[in-house]
């Protein structure tokens, strides 16, 4: 279970990103998070992993409060949160199996890493999770030779290797068009739904939350507006979340 | 926005061209004033003197000594009394080369114009015409007094003028010398020296490129903001790394010198040197094997003790390796410049390298232990401050940071003393050590006992400013301070041209560093790596081509570079270059300068291409 109190980010420069953000997450369940652009998302998701350090507020998992951990302990708390982006950050210039195999850092010793070496269970695992996004003939490509759903798919494979808990998706399919963006989310359906894997995904498109959500939340200026399912968003809540001048498309 | 505009316009047009001309007249004095400071004169530009010189040096330098020929020399001596003995012409014995003889008088007064008629020689050849005084026919003292050209049948008349201070009773000679150039070219004593010279300038630069690159490689991540900004630490942790420094130093040193003497033992046998290697070598293998093994599995408090003194123990056996490695180069090195002959260079390098390895060994595990004492420690410093409740830590990290801040003032204070030996110890210990502790102190309570200090900044800032500072001072000006550390030569030059290319490469590298993509970096660091990891993964793939383009770039600079560099003495073609010049021998400084332009617009060329392939 994970578990957010009362989280507040202020930037430097005074932006005032998140306030006072609470919510909890069970462990299985497919959270998405919704808002407008700059009402804090991507901030949010950051804070749980403490890519970005909160200013204020804490987070537990499992019971360890994630905030108070050393950098060790962190680093061990990381190896279990995957991470998939909207601009999937893949290291362009690495294979596609390099790629992958980075999100077994965590777990390999760093004096191996200065030769460049993985262990052959390791590399086995990268292939078989190539082959479960869909890609298996990809592996020695480079990342920058592959098409945008290609690459996202390779950034999922990279949080798999992880053998995650969470995986925390900020906007995974904002770059892709609408069918490439159906069958990223199905990949995370599948893990979620298969592997039992806690998945907090930040969505732009209310139709991929009904389709895929087991529970929203949702921000407005950083600040929490609403928690609930997603067939709870009618008209009303629909502009508390977005504006009085919004109009729903999706 | 309009009416803003329009108010600009309004401002009053009076004040406006005032300030233009005050800035007008202010631009009139400086270029006025620059004309007087650099001394920008005509007058003697146009000198006949200044002319003939222009005239004399240019041609030379358009005139490179580049080959030798051999010479088919026609040399006639005509015997001459000055002044005539007894006031008559002598009777004497003509001289011919070959075909080729001279009529003249035999004897004349001081001063007087002697007509020499040359026959039979190379025709439409120039002749020249000297005395040559004293009695030796061959002597090769001689003063030139005319040049003729022979006709097309050989022949020649020139005027010759009797000198006024050679008179003597001896018989002296007037020599027609003329030559031809035969046979094939050869390369002329100072092109051959300019390639040699050469050869040394463009490996001086390959080795001052190869130096700086190696090193400037790691430190340009020291000098990245984006990868130190985020590098905090607790104040023990700080202080605890800091006094771990000298520590692991001191022990580093101490092991180094400690090995260094039981391989000294063994130094003199080639075999005894080949063993320690291989023994040390397979010794290593086990124990990084073992240790890499274990993993994060096991991690009881026994094992791990275990693993740190199998570590440490594997780090001494890497060190003894090192030098009996160095002695093993030595001794090779030593009987391949004996038995291979023209590739003896090979063996001297061995011999070389094995010497600076186990010269550095001692300075180099000083260094390693230094690191690993110090980061061991800011660990355990970083723990404490975890773990300790917020009163205590305030004691704890005051303490620390008093004892850090003294010893790091009094090193200080050390190096002042080695400078300008003060000597006087309240000046050198006590007064640092207070000065240091309160300062400690101070940053103590100013903070939270808890609150994490932005070290990788400092780290930072530290780097650029020292690279800054060395990048300030030219490569030649820094020859000229290690002529005096390594003496005259290439070596000097090459570790001018390595310092300062290490300035300079761990700017242009730190800056591209800077400007990576930072998404990847993100990522590889959500998964848990370290930060070494995230470097190896997600930096260093991003930097590769832009890395091989500055250091290609930098390398056609050191090219060019090293070939001035010998001007202070630090060897390379400059300082033949500039020999040349003082002896006033433009044929041979032009060869040089050939030599430059053309090895300078080659590496130009090269490192263009090789550029374009890099990215
Ligand atoms: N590094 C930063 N420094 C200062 N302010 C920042 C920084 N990153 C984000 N912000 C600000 O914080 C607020 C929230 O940004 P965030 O990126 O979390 O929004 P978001 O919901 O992810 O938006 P989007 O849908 O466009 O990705 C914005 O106002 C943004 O300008
Ligand atoms: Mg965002």
């Amino acid at each position: 279970m994970l578990e957010a109190r009362n989280i507040t980010k202020v930037y430097e420069g005074g932006v005032q990103a998140l306030t006072d953000v609470s919510f909890t997450v069970p462990k299985g369940q497919f959270l998405a998070v919704i808002g407008l652009s700059g009402s804090g998302k991507s901030t949010l998701l950051r804070c749980i992993n403490r890519l970005i350090e909160p200013t204020s507020g804490q987070i537990f998992w499992n019971g360890q409060d994630v905030t108070a951990a050393s950098p060790e302990e962190l680093r061990r708390i990381r190896r279990r949160i995957g991470m998939v982006f909207q601009s999937f950050n893949l290291v362009h210039r690495s294979k596609v199996l390099t790629n992958v195999l980075a999100g077994r850092l965590g777990y390999t010793n760093p004096a191996w890493s200065l030769i460049n070496r993985f262990s052959k269970t390791d590399i086995e695992k990268a292939h078989q999770a190539l082959a479960r996004v869909g890609i298996p003939d990809k592996a020695d490509y480079r990342a920058d030779e592959l098409s945008g759903g290609q690459q996202q798919r390779v950034g999922i494979a990279r949080a798999l290797m992880q053998d995650p808990e969470i995986i925390l998706a900020d906007e995974p399919v904002a770059s892709l068009d609408p069918v490439l963006a159906h069958s990223i989310m199905k990949h995370l359906e599948r893990i979620n739904k298969e592997d039992g894997v806690t998945v907090l995904c930040s969505l732009h498109f209310l139709d991929l939350v009904h389709k895929y959500a087991d529970r929203v939340i949702a921000l407005n200026q950083g600040r929490l507006v609403f928690e609930g399912l997603p067939g709870e968003i009618d008209d009303k809540k629909f502009k508390e979340i977005y504006g009085r001048d919004a109009e729903r498309v999706g | 926005m309009t009416e803003s505009n329009s108010n600009r316009e309004t401002k009053p047009s009076v004040w406006r061209s005032l300030r233009n001309g005050f800035f007008f007249a202010l631009a009139i004095i400086t270029i006025a004033y620059a004309f007087q400071v650099t001394k920008v004169d005509l007058e003697e530009f146009r000198k006949e003197s200044r002319q003939q010189s222009r005239v004399r040096v240019m041609r030379a330098l358009a005139n490179p000594d580049l080959f030798d020929f051999d010479r088919a020399e026609t040399t006639v001596n005509s015997p001459v009394y000055l002044p005539c003995p007894g006031g008559v012409e002598p009777q004497i014995q003509r001289e011919a080369s070959g075909e080729a003889y001279v009529e003249s008088l035999s004897c004349g007064a001081a001063g007087d114009v002697i007509t020499l008629n040359g026959f039979n020689f190379p025709p439409n050849t120039d002749v020249v015409i000297l005395f040559v005084p004293g009695n030796d026919p061959e002597s090769t003292l001689a003063l030139a007094k005319a040049r003729v050209k022979s006709d097309s049948q050989g022949q020649f008349t020139a005027g010759v003028e009797l000198p006024k201070d050679r008179e003597s009773d001896d018989v002296q000679f007037l020599r027609s010398y003329s030559y031809k150039n035969v046979g094939t070219p050869r390369w002329s004593k100072s092109a051959l020296n300019t390639w040699d010279k050469i050869i040394e300038t463009v490996f001086m630069a390959f080795l001052a490129t190869l130096l700086g690159t190696l090193l400037s490689f790691p430190l340009s991540f020291f000098a990245a903001r984006n990868l130190m900004k985020n590098v905090r630490s607790p104040l023990a942790s700080v202080a605890l790394n800091l006094l771990g420094w000298p520590l692991g130093i001191w022990l580093g040193f101490q092991a180094g010198k400690f090995l260094l003497g039981i391989s000294d033992s063994f130094a003199e046998n080639i075999w005894m040197n080949a063993a320690g290697v291989g023994v040390s070598l397979l010794l290593i293998a086990f124990g990084a094997r073992w240790s890499l093994s274990r993993g994060e599995t096991d991690s009881s408090t026994m094992s791990r003790i275990l693993t740190q003194v199998i570590s440490i123990f594997t780090a001494a056996l890497a060190i003894y390796a090192v030098l009996e490695l160095g002695s093993l180069g030595m001794n090779l090195g030593l009987s391949m410049i004996e038995s291979l002959g023209s590739f003896g260079f090979l063996g001297n390098f061995l011999f070389q390298s094995g010497d600076i390895l186990r010269t550095i060994t001692p300075a180099l595990s000083a260094l390693i232990a230094g690191g690993i004492v110090s980061s061991g420690l800011g660990r355990w410093g970083q723990s404490l401050s975890e773990r300790l409740p917020v009163q205590t830590a305030r004691l704890v990290n005051a303490a620390l940071a008093a004892a850090t801040g003294a010893l790091l003032f009094i090193g200080i204070a050390q190096v002042l003393n080695w400078f300008y030996e003060i000597g006087n110890p309240l000046y050198i210990f006590t007064l640092p050590a207070i000065l240091g502790a309160l300062g400690g102190l101070t940053l103590a309570f100013l903070n939270h006992p808890k609150a994490s200090l932005p070290i990788g900044l400092a780290v930072y800032t530290v780097t650029r400013t020292i690279v800054n500072a060395v990048r300030s001072v030219e490569a030649v000006i820094m020859a000229i301070v290690f002529v005096i550390f390594v003496g005259i030569g290439p070596f000097a030059g090459v570790m001018a041209l390595g310092l300062h290319t290490i300035a300079s490469l761990v700017k242009l590298y730190s800056e591209q560093v800077e400007s990576i993509s930072a998404g990847p970096l993100e990522a590889v660091e959500a998964t848990g790596a370290n930060r070494l990891q995230t470097i190896i993964y997600a930096v260093i793939p991003q930097i590769i081509p832009p890395y091989i383009s500055y250091t290609m770039y930098r390398w056609d600079i050191n090219v060019r570079m090293s070939t001035i560099i010998g001007i202070t003495g630090g060897g390379g073609i400059g300082f033949l270059l500039v020999q040349n010049i003082n002896l006033l021998d433009y044929n041979a400084a032009s060869t040089q300068m050939l030599a430059i332009a053309i090895v300078v617009s080659l590496m130009d060329y090269v490192s263009s291409a090789l550029r374009e392939k890099a990215v």
